[in-house]
């Protein structure tokens, strides 16, 4: 048995990113307040949190959208500062949105190598490469299980939501993602859809990329996770491993209140 | 006491399994090429089919007065010609999300700088030429800069210039020749190369055809192109995966601006006569030939074939009217009820391209 998942983890995968109690304030109010925690190449974080937690505050934050107030991130054991998206994303970090990731109009080929195509030729007769295009990405598709027969001609708004999803984060993991940053990507999507999707980010996590799934769904969650961590009001209330902690439980962390506080001590003890 | 995870975590134990069966009801997009359904779902497919009905139409009403003679054929191709070279790089800005109402006045302005300096000047015709190009490429680049500087819609930014131009071209005009309107009589290798013919043929046929050909080529078989559907298709999408979406507009608005000042020259050396208001129907003609083609008005979807057959459903059209003895006017008639049902159709074939009947 894991009960103690975080050394078992740790023994078994290098830490690629770690936040060191970082906050953001907005204006004077903290929206994220020392908030540590350690992404594991080859883990599945989940980063659970009802609306306004500050999960999306600390996606902005890792992602080189907006500036710390506070703490430090580092990747790799050493600090780093992320201007800009472009920053982040040299890093290794790469970030799927929930609505965000692919164009309905353009070839499951066109979507994938997207500002990276490969090409042919040289000078004006430089051209996309599309047969290689289409090779990367039915390949890249079948070895991380996506079984249903896709044609890289094919329309992407021909696609479900969840093949839809799924094509953006095989495309992050194709291009090299060593943090895999998940903004609710199983949000909008039905249960079999979702299933897609997290069975996905387990063929990625295999792969040892470092996910951090970040959804407000605890048995989406409980799925796939290797380690949880419950943000509320900017704070981490709890930080379990797998197998400590219920989707009840987690669900009553998420949601707070002065009954639940109790289960948030419980939680805390436990790990203790 | 503690559960299996299985059970504290409400979830079927094993996943279904992915990609087992369609998750929902996908229509299987055809793979047999060639077919009848497989050509109807292509973009240009509306604009091939507006030119096949207008050309019909005029053959059968106007086809014993001219209309379907070597002149009369000429006439169309040279028309939609000449509309089709503002109208591919217009339509290849659409492609990227951005509109260009100023290719109008731009033609009218290259017309008269030709002028003045060919005509009023006497200067050689290339100083004309390659001042207008210079100033096309100015106000294109201008166009795009505020465009993405400002975040502004381009249809405002390019109303204003548009505007601005004119207005500009007639003031300088004015000033220096005294009119609006200069004559001048073309010769020389400049001539051949913007405004000779063979027969009732115009030049403008063979710029036309390499400049569709040069930007089929280069928006469905380059990396320019496929950054160009993105940046159209979703601008956020485009900027995450690394697309620079500032760069691919600021060089189509030049692109559009240089079709102008390209077809601006032909004109000008053709009709021998520099005119403000030469192109300036070309303000929304050139739209109306993208979108009868196939090109998506908020972007990301879209043809140069679709917008040669867009600008060739408005050559036939303006001279089928000509040919009957109407009233050009009606002109404007049949390429708006072509536009409107290009529209329907086109949307219709895209709900059905994508599966979403």
């Amino acid at each position: 048995m894991m009960t103690e998942t975080r050394s078992v983890s740790q023994g078994g995968a290098s830490c690629v990113m770690e936040l060191v109690g970082i906050s953001k304030d907005y204006r004077g109010m903290a929206a994220l307040k020392g908030v540590s925690l350690s992404l594991l190449s080859g883990r599945i974080l989940c980063l659970l949190g009802e609306n306004g937690a500050g999960k999306s505050t600390l996606i902005k934050l890792i992602t080189g959208v907006e500036r710390l107030s506070g703490g430090s991130i580092l990747v790799d054991a050493e600090p780093v500062h992320f201007d800009s998206p472009r920053s982040a994303r040299q890093r290794g970090i790469s970030t799927v949105y929930q609505e965000v990731g692919t164009l309905p109009l353009m070839s499951v080929a066109r979507n994938f190598v997207l500002g990276a195509e490969p090409t042919r030729g040289r000078g004006l007769a430089r051209r996309v490469d599309f047969a290689e295009a289409s090779r990367i990405a039915t390949e890249t598709m079948s070895q991380l299980g996506i079984r249903r027969e896709i044609d890289g001609k094919q329309l992407v708004g021909t696609l479900s939501g969840g093949e839809r999803q799924a094509l953006a984060i095989m495309r992050a993991v194709y291009f090299g993602a060593r943090v895999l940053v998940l903004d609710e990507p199983t949000a909008a999507l039905g249960i079999r859809e979702s299933a897609l999707v997290l069975e996905l980010l387990l063929r990625v996590k295999e792969q040892g990329v470092a996910v951090l799934f970040v959804t407000h769904n605890a048995y989406h969650a409980a799925a796939v996770g290797d380690q949880f961590v419950v943000l509320r009001r900017g704070e981490v209330i709890a930080d379990f491993g797998r197998d400590a902690e219920t989707v009840d439980k987690i669900m009553q962390l998420m949601a707070g209140g002065d009954e639940l506080s109790q289960f948030a001590m419980l939680a805390n003890e436990r790990l203790q | 006491m503690r559960l299996s995870p299985t059970t504290l975590f409400a979830w079927p134990k094993s996943l279904p399994k992915v990609g087992t069966g369609p998750s929902r009801d996908v229509p299987e997009v055809e793979n047999g090429k060639g077919t009848l359904g497989t050509l109807l779902l292509r973009p240009e497919a509306g604009g091939l089919i507006s030119a096949c009905a207008v050309f019909t139409l005029f053959a059968f009403l106007a086809g014993d007065k001219g209309f379907l003679s070597q002149t009369g054929t000429a006439d169309w191709l040279n028309t939609a010609s000449q509309l089709g070279i503002v109208a591919l790089p217009v339509g290849f800005l659409m492609v990227a999300g951005e509109f260009d109402l100023s290719v109008g006045s731009v033609v009218g302005m290259t017309s008269i700088i030709v002028a003045t300096c060919y005509g009023y000047y006497s200067l050689s015709p290339w100083i004309g030429i390659v001042i207008a190009i210079a100033v096309g490429a100015g106000i294109g680049l201008l166009n795009g800069v505020i465009t993405v500087a400002t975040k502004l819609p381009s249809f405002i930014v390019t109303l204003g210039m548009m505007l601005i131009v004119e207005g500009g071209a007639i003031g300088i005009s004015n000033a220096l020749t005294n009119s609006s309107s200069i004559s001048l009589s073309a010769a020389g290798p400049s001539r051949v190369l913007f405004a000779s013919s063979w027969g009732s043929f115009d030049v403008s046929l063979v710029w036309w055809v390499v400049l569709a050909a040069v930007a089929t080529y280069v928006l469905q078989r380059t990396r320019f192109g496929n950054w160009a559907f993105a940046t159209g298709g979703d601008l956020k999408t485009a900027r995450l995966a690394g697309v620079p979406t500032n760069r691919v507009k600021v060089s189509l608005f030049v692109c559009s601006s240089l079709g102008a000042v390209l077809v601006g020259i032909i004109e000008t050396l053709s009709f021998n006569n520099g005119d403000v208001t030469l192109g300036s129907s070309y303000v929304f003609t050139a739209i109306a030939a993208a979108v009868i083609g196939g090109v998506l008005l908020s972007g990301g979807y879209g043809t140069m074939l679709g917008t040669a057959f867009g600008a060739i459903t408005y050559g036939i059209a303006s001279m089928g009217v000509f040919f009957l003895g109407w009233d050009a006017d009606l002109t404007d008639l049949f390429v708006g009820l072509f536009l409107l049902l290009a529209m329907l159709a086109n949307n219709r074939l895209r709900i059905v391209a994508l599966g979403q009947r």
